[in-house]
């Protein structure tokens, strides 16, 4: 069976996205990218020193990536939009993750602005991938709006915390035919098995790998995960059972 | 309601009673809980919590990591002009020193900049003494018109100002706002503030919430070490950032610790602050407020902004002069203050691959 995942009518190879904002040099990334077999790569449209060679980030990213610009930055929907703009004028592309905060103490993305920037972005012939907090309707409304996938987090950004919002998740994955793409907050290659497993079309990371000892290595354990976990999810899981289930089963006796 | 209640809440608080009250549990408590409160901070500050620094060094150095990444982002001051109609007892500036008075022209501005953005830096903080008359809000204005060139963020380090001046300086491509209230303690701002519109306490603490209210993207605070009981200061410091980060959420708001140095004058500090105070203060900067900038300039040796890497540090100074066309002018004025620092951008940038930790040179960019 054939297991694409299709992005705004491009096929991604990879269902590990990775993000660049914290790493301690940017010259690990070319060989991280490589051996997680990442394809989709953010980059924050702030961070990109176009007038300088050594510093520019893009000179680190192989060329057969996509690149996704971020708009970290943004503090309501005006902001993001004319920052993916500025990202797309630059020659990132048109693929654009619409990042808005206005909350700098948790970092929680404002869904009311998201939605707003979606709607005039998709208009704009952008392949646009909001990043929200977990709720049905707002992803309804992105989904409305345009948006090529929707990123919810599955902890606050930077937390390391796992999939804390893994109900809510599930819900935009039963309930929302775009791939659902788990954004923030996994920590640990299990967590992003765990998303996997739950029918995530994807995950992105940044912190965990970044702050790893090796965070070359650690990308590779996030690609292992991640494909076992679609792997699981594709295989049909066996349901987790409330009760054991006896071999003899008790009720066994009745033949009707 | 103003920052100024919030210090009126505690400008009477009997800080020596509370210090002798602290247990070592209640140390150990504040660095294990995940987010902590203001008492529980000001607990970290104690002379009790001296002891655990180094669980709080762990601590921080991972909120820091986890918050930040692995990057410190670097900038140079540039000084525009240094009148200044102040009698700062601890200022260069000081209206009553005979120093050599300069303000740039624009030209002067340009080729300052130039000189600055070939090492590579991309964002500047601009500075100038406290002259209406001299560096009034157009003046600034047309400096940041010529610097948008050769930097993507600009932030400005001036006399405190309305909130429609700042908004026609955020309109002009300022993002950034810093600024220091010296001493939160008001009788000895008074002390040592000894002419000048600058005696105006209030006006200048709500200066950073007027920087809020006219959209700048990130504010800085800071009180000046040595000028008042470190303790009591860095509290209010801490209070102050904690205060101006509920009430303007989309701000990003950073603490500095600017530690006073030589400077032309016999003033001499109030208080002393060793190298472990200085720790201390950053650490509980930084479980108290895990989010914030945490910004070091070159007023500290090089070693000991080398071994501060990592604990807590968001940004450094680099390559910087405080004097007025200190980045290679012919005719240069003194500085504000004697810096320790004087390695080039280059040297600093290299320091800090070799700790581990990417220098960052862009950090934002005029939208």
């Amino acid at each position: 069976m054939e297991d694409k995942l299709i992005i705004g009518g491009t096929e991604v190879n990879s269902r590990l996205f990775i993000g660049t904002g914290k790493f301690h040099s940017n010259r690990i990334i070319p060989d991280l990218i490589k051996r997680s077999g990442a394809q989709v790569v953010t980059v924050a449209l702030r961070r990109i020193d176009f007038d300088s060679e050594e510093e520019n980030m893009l000179n680190y990213i192989p060329k057969d990536c996509i690149i996704m610009p971020n708009t970290s930055g943004a503090r309501n929907g005006e902001e993001a939009v004319r920052i993916a703009r500025l990202a797309r004028a630059a020659g990132c592309g048109n693929w654009i993750k619409i990042e808005v905060i206005s909350d700098n103490k948790y970092l929680l993305p404002d869904n009311y602005e998201t939605i707003k920037a979606t709607e005039i972005l998709a208009r704009e012939g952008f392949v646009v991938l909001p990043y929200m907090s977990p709720d049905l309707m707002t992803a309804k409304r992105l989904r409305d709006a345009g948006a090529a996938a929707v990123m919810p987090l599955g902890a606050p950004i930077g937390t390391n915390k796992g999939l804390k919002t893994r109900e809510l998740v599930k819900i935009l994955i039963d309930e929302i035919d775009l791939p659902i793409i788990v954004d923030a907050g996994l920590g640990k290659p299990s967590e992003a098995a765990e998303a996997m497993e739950m029918g995530a079309a994807a995950v992105l990371v940044n912190t965990a790998v970044a702050t790893a000892g090796d965070p070359v290595m650690m990308a590779e354990a996030f690609s292992l995960a991640v494909s076992a976990g679609r792997k699981a999810f594709i295989s049909g899981m066996g349901s987790t059972k409330e009760y054991a289930e006896a071999s003899s089963p008790l009720t066994g006796f009745l033949t009707e | 309601m103003s920052f100024y209640d919030k210090y009126q809440e505690y400008k009477n608080f009997d800080f020596e009673k509370f210090f002798n009250t602290l247990t070592d549990d209640d140390v150990l408590r504040a660095i294990n809980k995940e987010r902590i409160n203001e008492i529980e901070f000001l607990t970290l500050l104690s002379h009790k919590a001296e002891k655990y620094l180094e669980m709080m060094a762990v601590k921080a150095k991972r909120l820091t990591a986890q918050h930040f990444g692995r990057v410190i982002l670097l900038f140079a001051p540039l000084y525009l002009a240094n009148f200044c109609v102040n009698r700062c007892a601890y200022c260069s500036f000081n209206i009553g020193n005979s120093i050599l008075r300069k303000k740039l022209t624009l030209r002067e501005v340009e080729e300052e900049g130039r000189a600055i953005s070939s090492t590579g830096l991309r964002h500047i903080l601009i500075l100038t003494g406290e002259s209406r008359n001299e560096s009034p809000v157009s003046y600034i204005k047309e400096c940041v018109q010529v610097l948008r060139k050769y930097f993507r963020s600009i932030s400005v380090e001036v006399y405190p100002l309305e909130v429609e001046e700042y908004a026609e300086l955020v309109e002009a491509g300022v993002d950034g706002f810093t600024m220091f209230q010296e001493v939160y303690d008001e009788e000895v701002y008074k002390r040592v503030h000894l002419g000048g519109p600058k005696r105006n306490y209030r006006y200048r603490l709500d200066a950073p919430e007027r920087a809020c209210k006219a959209s700048m993207r990130s504010v800085g605070i800071g009180a000046l070490l040595g000028l008042h009981d470190w303790r009591r200061e860095a509290f209010f410091t801490g209070l102050h950032a904690d205060y101006l980060q509920n009430k303007y959420p989309d701000v990003e708001i950073s603490m500095s610790l600017p530690r006073i140095r030589p400077h032309v004058g016999h003033f001499q500090p109030e208080c002393e602050v060793s190298d472990k105070n200085f720790v201390q203060i950053m650490l509980a900067f930084r479980l108290f407020m895990p989010r914030a900038g945490i910004t070091i300039s070159t007023r500290e040796r090089p070693e000991f902004r080398d071994n501060l890497i990592g604990l807590g540090v968001t940004k450094m100074s680099a390559g910087s002069s405080t004097e007025v066309g200190g980045y290679g002018l012919r005719e240069k004025s003194e500085g504000q203050f004697d810096i320790s620092d004087g390695r080039s951008v280059e040297a600093i940038k290299s320091v800090i691959y070799k700790k581990g930790y990417q220098p960052v040179f862009k950090d934002w960019q005029a939208i």
